[in-house]
């Protein structure tokens, strides 16, 4: 561990993903993620990685698919709609069981929508990255620190499962420069791939890496199994922070930059003597249910604070068995909540006005 | 100097807005302080106006976005004019009034006036009237050590511009002076 310096969000998640030992890149510009890609531009080629500007995001994840199977650390980045044009490939890497990371710096949508932040990409990488039976491991940052961390953690945990891991920023997080240590340098994390389609040297059988299975049977028992590989994730990967939820009557689930804003609302609140907490979802998927359901006794009440129109509303009521009412807050389209916002939201429901019941 | 201080800097794209922003926040790093600099980006950058935020903190910082600020830097009439009313009672705005001839309307907030960029052009040192605001907001604010602000330049300039070091430390005296 070195000295701290600033770094934007995009570049330490590029960083971190060399000091990680990813020595492959393939991707497409677009706003607001290109400093991931412009960075990788500028490091791959100076420690002998591979830095590829695929003609489209389709041939990107491709790319990422094959460098994968070949048992390589790889990833690639984009933001919302970039993410929407590899979701057949996506498909293909988790259905090949093949691990790799994928970096949405997310902006509002639909369509083209626009480059400010958002979090309207929730239900895609929760629940539909692609057709298909399959889930990604889902990483919410909420600092620069953290995505340092979690680009790490991402790759260990998405080689240890064989699939496709996520960090899902958005434009504010990926532009913000903060405060980071980065980790020591991590060589060879391509050992231990026995599934690899690396060369066999006349020395085993073929690996073959493949999502096609014609018969149904064979492809059910395949999927069968991976869902019980996704059963113990969600036993044992589910990760969040708690602050002042303890004692909270009032408890906001936030991730990433509306966590943020919600952290001041809940110091904001706490001043003006309010019972409130936070609990900050780090894993999207699994959803830190455990972390929700512990405070479902003594909360009286949930805000899902979101840069969207409410997506991971359902999964809260779901986590707490819909034991207690779970209200909404939140902006859209790219704009960022802010703390007052917030803050106006809890005071109204300490005065018992929820919306729902 | 502790506590929180919520710090907006607004003004023209090329105006060195969001250098000024990091070698603020590269102080408060210097000073072991938590910091967050958050630019604003895309086309209203390329369009004329650009602004970032700045939060120092001796807690971890919650929102990066500074909606209520204790001091505002306006370098041109449209930030003052958009950011004025946000600034919280009590709190500074510094505005170069070589660019901007209005006023702060506010009667609740301290106004600084400061010629920046007369007086940069008039020391040869064209470009620079963000450091000269940046001085007077360290004589203003103290939100640091005057040796912790010259490791926050330091630190900010990168290896290859490492010339310009010497007109911004005179930039930033002649702010500390003005």
């Amino acid at each position: 561990m070195g000295e701290k310096v600033l770094m934007k969000g995009n570049e330490a998640i590029a960083e971190a993903a060399i000091a990680a030992g990813c020595r492959h890149f393939f991707g497409y510009p677009i706003t607001p993620q290109t400093e991931v890609a412009a960075y990788m531009s500028k490091r791959m080629p100076k420690i002998g990685g591979v830095y590829l500007q695929g003609e489209s995001e389709v041939a990107s994840i491709n790319m990422v698919l094959g460098a994968g199977a070949a048992g390589v650390r790889v990833m690639t980045s984009t933001s919302s709609p970039g993410i929407s044009l590899m979701a057949e490939g996506i498909s293909y890497i988790a259905g090949s069981d093949v691990p790799c990371l994928i970096v949405n710096v997310q902006r509002g949508g639909p369509g083209l929508g626009g480059i400010q932040p958002s979090q309207a990409d929730y239900y895609q990488a929760t629940k539909a990255s692609g057709h298909g039976d399959f889930q990604m491991l889902v990483f919410a940052p909420s600092t620069v620190q953290e995505m340092v961390d979690l680009v790490a953690g991402a790759f260990e945990l998405g080689d240890k499962y064989r699939m496709p891991a996520m960090i899902l920023s958005d434009g504010m997080l990926g532009q913000m420069m903060e405060p980071v240590e980065l980790p020591e340098k991590r060589e060879n994390p391509e050992d231990n791939k026995p599934w690899a389609a690396s060369g066999h040297q006349n020395k085993r059988g073929h690996n073959v890496i493949n999502s096609l299975y014609i018969d149904p049977h064979e492809l059910e028992r395949l999927v069968v199994e991976r869902y019980k590989k996704y059963d113990a994730i969600k036993e044992t990967e589910q990760r969040a922070e708690e602050y002042l939820a303890d004692d909270a009557e009032i408890i906001i689930v936030a991730f990433g930059a509306s966590s943020r804003v919600s952290r001041s609302a809940v110091d904001m609140a706490r001043k003006q003597g309010i019972k409130a907490g936070l609990v900050r979802p780090i894993t999207l998927w699994p959803f830190p249910e455990k972390f929700l359901a512990k405070h479902a006794g003594h909360a009286k009440v949930f805000l899902s604070v979101e840069m969207s129109m409410g997506q991971m509303v359902d999964d809260v009521k779901l986590a707490i068995n819909c034991s207690r009412p779970v209200e909404f807050f939140g902006r859209t389209g790219g704009v960022i909540p802010t703390p007052k916002e917030v803050l106006e939201q809890i005071v109204r429901l300490n005065g018992g006005g929820y919306r729902c019941r | 100097m502790t506590g929180d201080l919520n710090i907006l800097l607004a003004g023209f794209g090329g105006q060195g807005i969001l250098f000024t922003g990091k070698v603020i926040a590269y102080a408060g790093l210097m000073g072991g302080r938590e910091v967050s600099w958050l630019p604003s980006y895309g086309p209203e950058m390329r369009g004329g106006t650009a602004n970032c935020s700045v939060c120092l903190s001796d807690k971890t910082i919650g929102s990066p976005l500074v909606t209520m600020p204790d001091v505002l830097v306006a370098m041109n009439l449209p930030s003052l004019e958009k950011f004025e009313g946000d600034v919280v009672p009590g709190g500074l705005i510094i505005v170069d009034s070589s660019i901007i001839s209005k006023k702060v309307s506010r009667s609740d907030v301290r106004a600084v006036y400061v010629d920046a960029s007369n007086i940069a052009e008039s020391n040869g040192l064209k470009g620079a009237a963000n450091m000269i605001i940046l001085g007077r907001m360290f004589r203003e604010t103290g939100f640091c050590s005057a040796e912790i602000l010259d490791k926050g330049l330091q630190k900010s300039i990168p290896p290859k511009k490492i010339e310009l070091l010497g007109n911004n430390r005179k930039a930033i005296q002649l702010g500390i002076d003005s």
